[in-house]
Order: C-alpha cells, then structure tokens, then sequence
C-alpha cells in the first residue's frame, strides 16, 4: 500500500497527460480531467508526507529488481515537501490558466505538457538512481522546451532557442558525469554510491571530477552565478501560468538535485566544494540582486530575484551544518510559493492593463487595492520583513553562519536583503502608487472582463494564505525543516532504507 | 584503437562547442548533433565497451560465462541515445521556426528578449 502511494506523484500526472491527448479536441474535457489530476496529485503528495514523516524514508524497487540492479524510488523527508509544494505550485498555476491563458496556446496541447512537466518533477524528486535522474531532467526540460515555445511568439522563440541550448550542453555535463561515476563506481543506485565513495578504493580525485561535472550542469539548471544568463533571457517570454509555473519551480528542482548529491554521494569533496560554493553563493545573491535594480519590466525584476534567491539556498548548502540545510530547505519551500505568486499578480497586473512595463502601469492601488495586498504581502515575504516567512528562512541561513563563523557571507546576505526591498518598493511605487500615466491608452473594461479579473484573484489568495501559514507558523515547520536536514545529513538512514534488504 | 577514439572524443566535443559558440543557426544545429553524440561515445569509452562479448546468458549456464559484456551501460547509451534524438529532433524544428519567425541567420541578432530599452520606446 505504501509502495503504491510513493508511485502515485508519478502515476497521476501521467495518466492525466495520455487521457489529455485523448481527449485533444475537447479543451473542458482536458480542463475537468486537469482538476482531478491537480488534486490527485496534491493529496497523495500530502498523504506521503505524512507516512514518511512517520516511518521514515519510504522506498520502493520498481518492477520488483532489488535494490542496486534496479530502479529505486525513495521518498525522504525534503523529497516529500518538494512534492507537496510543486503540487500546490501545480494547482494555483492550473487555476490561474483556466482564465489567464488564451484559447489559441490551450489547443495545442498546454494542459497535457504541464501534467508531464509535473511528472518530470516529481520523478527527479523521488528517483533513487543517478542515471534516473538524468532521464527525469529531461522529461522536465522537454517539457519546458515546449511550453516555453508554445504559441510561436517572437521573443518566446527567441527565449527558447537560448534555454534550449544551454539546457542541451547541460544535460551532455550530466550525461558525462554519470558516466563517469558509473565508470569509476560501476553502480547507479544512490545509496550504494554512497556507500562506495566512502570504501577504500574509491579514487579521490576522479570522484571530484565527476562531482565538477555535476555541479556545472546542476548549476545551470538552478543557475547560480557565471551560469544564469539563460535565466533573465527566456523567463519572461512565455506567457505568465507557463513563465510562473516554470519560474517558481524549475531552477529550485535543479537546487534540490545539488543538494542531494552533495549530502549524499560527494561527500569526501566537500573541503573543496564547500568554499567555491559559499563564493558561488556570495556571487549569484548580489549579482542577481543588481541586475534585478537596473530592470524597469514587471517580469525581469522578478526573473532577476530568482537568481539572487537561488544564492541564499546555495548558502545553506556551502554552510553545510544541520541548521544550515535545514534554512536552506525553509528557503527552498518558500521561494517556490512566493516566487510563484509574484509571478501570478504580475499576470493579474498585465491581464486587466495589457502592459508589464513599469513606465506605462501605475494607480493599480487605488482600483485594485485588494490585489495591492496580496502583492505586498508576498513582496515582504521575499525581501525578508518579520513575521513572513522570508524572514525565518534568513534568519536560519545568518544564524548557521554565524554559528560556523563565515561572516562574510552573512553579511552578503543580509545586504542583498536590503537591496530586495529596494527592488520591491520600486515595483510597488512604480506599478501601484503614482498615478497611472495619461498618456497610454485605457485598459478595457468590459463586464466580462472585470468579472475574469476577479477570478484572477483565487490562485493568488490560495498562494498567499499558504505564505502566511509557512511565516506565521514558522516555529513548526522549522521544526519540521531541522528533522528533513537530519536526514540528509545523516546517510546511513538513507542507505539502510535502500538497501536494507541486501544486508 | 584505445587512443584513437579518446582523442576523437576530445575532437567531437572541442568541435562540438565551438560550432555551438559560432553565430550561424546551422552550425548551431551542427554542434548540438556533434555534442551530443561526444557525450554518447564518452560513456562507451569510459565504462570500456568491449567487442565480442555479449551480455546475453546461454541457456545451459545459470550465470554468465567471462567474458561477459556489462549490460548497464548498453542500456544507457540506448537511452541516452533516444533522448539526445529527440531534443536534437526538436532544437532542429525550432531553429527553423525561429529563421522563419525572425527572418535571420544570426545569433547576434537575438538580442531582444535582453534588451532593456525596449522599455522606454
């Protein structure tokens, strides 16, 4: 019964996409069979969470091979949380689109690729095998490739020719390290990778070499610092569910894959790992950061964010201490839904006023000013403001540096705080407190629209509401977080779950 | 034999990503199949392939005989294989509808989605 429960994240979505392009003409058929699917997939995420979080790590070998030859699923703690948030990510985005996305880009196929681009989702989370991984990557960026695409705009297939390129060369890096591991190790399994690195005949450096592959090719796909400039180039092109969707999730899947390698298989690298990491942090927050204060677009701004996010969950990493993980796992479930939502207001900003631009936009909290709440809810959650749930998850990260005393890296991270909230009060001067520039055209205001305007708002509030939960019960989930980073610090409950019954 | 292919390897991908660095679409195109197809014969060499042997068990043994081939990497590089086809596949349909939609033969000229005066005009 558990077995059946750790393969139905993937199972879900997947039989939503086949009975999605069965039903390719009939655009409320595929709407209906998405909604059982979203909630399919968010209860039985949930569900797993509350399993693994009472027996431990679940696992299961598919197809019945054990555990080193075959293929092992493996739910931990962290795996489980990212499914549950990409489930929630999942269904606010579906909700968004059923309003927010036109006709046209729905026809040719945006339900079935987001159901798969889910699925690519949760097998990286729940794989147990590194070749795996490497499969779900890229059933994820394929995915991705086409959403990115879909609708042939200009400046979309202009974004994608750039994502598509790099995320090629990244997944050859991958290809190549994997195999050099199985050259090296001649295993896949996680867990028994684990257990062969530590052994006496694992050779140092060439496990370092493959560690250096991984880490470029993760790192592009999370886009950390000389490895982003894909990132703010194709992010804003595709239209706002796909670019939120994307955005929110995507690079922190790449995050979480570094995250578990370096916790659990490269673990004898990490005198060197951990300080190019900690500089990779330090240069990817401010980098990002700057790059975000010179934007005067609604979307790059928060493109740039991304980036400058992806640095505090690197320094959780490069910190390496249980508190440390802990903040960074915080870190990771809460950019997800912030950064979704800002994405997804940004779409209800552009819905009713046609423009992302912050020149033509402004007065939005005089006519909106409901909307101009949630936006500032989420803003100060992502710059970091007490009691939301930014805040905790810095708090975590300052306090384990200070604890390992890298001090300069705290400072960075503090001072790039100050500069989000820079970034953020432009975007609320700009787009909801001057006036609204006479000299654009009025937004049209029909009946009908206003009344879709509305309907705008759900996905948002769901997000929000989410957001203050994770701020205002912090004390909980940090709990929670702290429990998650314990189990991946300490890998033999790993391997003993894997490989338990080879033993 | 076993030096030759190394360094065909090292020449595939140093030619691979210099044709991806190159501004023309259809170098572009060149160096994504020429690298792909690096990282494909990287792992046949590096888990060390051999000829003549199969990884197939003959009915009378019940385990196999040496010398055996490792099926493990086969199996990869078939998958790795498809997938790199099909992205390949599909790089090769984008770039032309981007030749169509932009009407350029030229990397340089995808510049707009950076931009940021686009945003005053």
């Amino acid at each position: 019964m558990i077995q059946l429960l750790l393969v139905l994240p993937l199972l879900v979505p997947l039989y939503g996409a086949i009975l999605c392009l069965f039903c390719w003409r009939k655009l409320q058929v595929q709407m209906a069979i998405g909604v059982v699917t979203q909630l399919g997939l968010l209860t039985s995420s949930i569900f797993l969470l509350q399993v693994v979080n009472k027996q431990g790590i679940v696992t299961t070998q598919v197809g019945n091979w054990p555990a080193p030859f075959g293929i092992t699923l493996v739910a931990d703690l962290f795996s489980c949380l990212m499914l549950v948030v990409s489930a929630v990510v999942g269904v606010s985005v579906f909700l968004f689109s059923l309003r927010g996305l036109d006709v046209k880009r729905m026809d040719f196929g945006y339900y079935p690729l987001l159901l798969l681009l889910q699925l690519g989702v949760s097998g990286v989370c729940l794989t147990g095998d590194i070749f795996n991984l490497f499969v779900w990557f890229e059933v994820l960026l394929i995915c991705c490739f086409v959403l990115i695409a879909l609708g042939g705009k200009k400046n979309q297939l202009e974004g994608a020719i750039k994502y598509v390129t790099i995320n090629f060369l990244a997944s050859g890096f991958l290809l190549t390290g994997t195999g050099i591991v199985y050259g090296l190790l001649g295993s896949l399994n996680l867990a028994e990778l684990a257990l062969l690195v530590r052994s006496a005949e694992a050779h140092p450096s060439l496990v370092t070499l493959a560690a250096m592959f991984f880490l470029v090719a993760l790192g592009i796909k999370a886009a950390i610092f000389p490895l982003f400039f894909w990132l703010p180039a194709s992010y804003h092109t595709p239209p706002i569910p796909i670019s939120a969707f994307i955005a929110g999730l995507i690079t922190k899947v790449g995050v979480y894959a570094l995250v578990r390698l370096f916790t659990l298989v490269f673990v004898l690298e990490l005198e060197l790992m951990l300080p190019i990491l900690t500089y990779v942090a330090g240069f990817t927050m401010v980098i990002g950061v700057l790059g975000a204060a010179s934007q005067v677009d609604f979307r790059r701004i928060l493109a740039f964010h991304i980036i400058s996010q992806i640095g505090y969950m690197i320094m959780g990493l490069a910190l390496y201490t249980p508190l440390a993980l802990a903040g960074c796992i915080y870190f990771v479930v809460h950019n997800i839904l912030v950064k979704t939502n800002l994405f997804l207001i940004s779409g209800v900003v552009a819905h009713r006023h046609r423009t992302f631009a912050l020149r033509k936009l402004g007065g939005i909290y005089l006519k909106q000013p409901t909307l101009a709440l949630l936006f500032i809810i989420s803003a100060f959650s992502l710059a970091g403001i007490p009691p939301l749930s930014g805040f905790w998850g810095k708090f975590m990260l300052a306090k384990a540096g200070f604890e390992t005393g890298s001090y300069g890296i705290v400072a960075t991270s503090l001072g790039v705080s100050l500069l989000t909230i820079f970034s953020m009060t432009k975007i609320w001067n700009e787009v909801f407190w001057k006036k609204k520039p006479e000299t654009t055209e009025d937004e049209i205001e029909t009946k009908v629209e206003k009344y879709e305007n509305r309907l705008l708002h759900l996905p948002v509030v769901f997000l929000v509401l989410f957001i203050l939960v994770l701020g205002l019960g912090a004390e909980s989930f940090i709990q929670f977080t702290l429990k998650a980073a314990d189990q991946l610090l300490n890998t033999d409950i790993y391997i003993n779950a894997v490989l338990k019954d080879v033993k | 034999m076993n030096l030759i292919i190394p360094v065909l390897i090292g020449a595939f991908f140093g030619v691979g990503l210099y044709l991806i660095l190159h501004r023309h679409f259809f170098k572009l195109i060149l160096g994504l199949i020429l690298f792909g197809l690096a990282t494909n014969m990287f792992i046949f060499v590096i888990v060390d392939l051999s000829r003549g042997s199969t990884a197939i068990i003959k009915r009378e043994n019940e385990v196999a005989v040496e010398p055996f081939a490792d099926p493990v990497p086969q199996a990869l590089l078939l998958t790795a294989i498809v997938i790199g086809f099909a992205i390949q596949a599909f790089a090769i349909v984008l770039i032309k509808r981007v030749f169509q939609a932009i009407g350029t033969n030229d990397l340089d000229d995808l510049d707009k989605t950076d931009r940021i005066d686009q945003y005053y005009k």
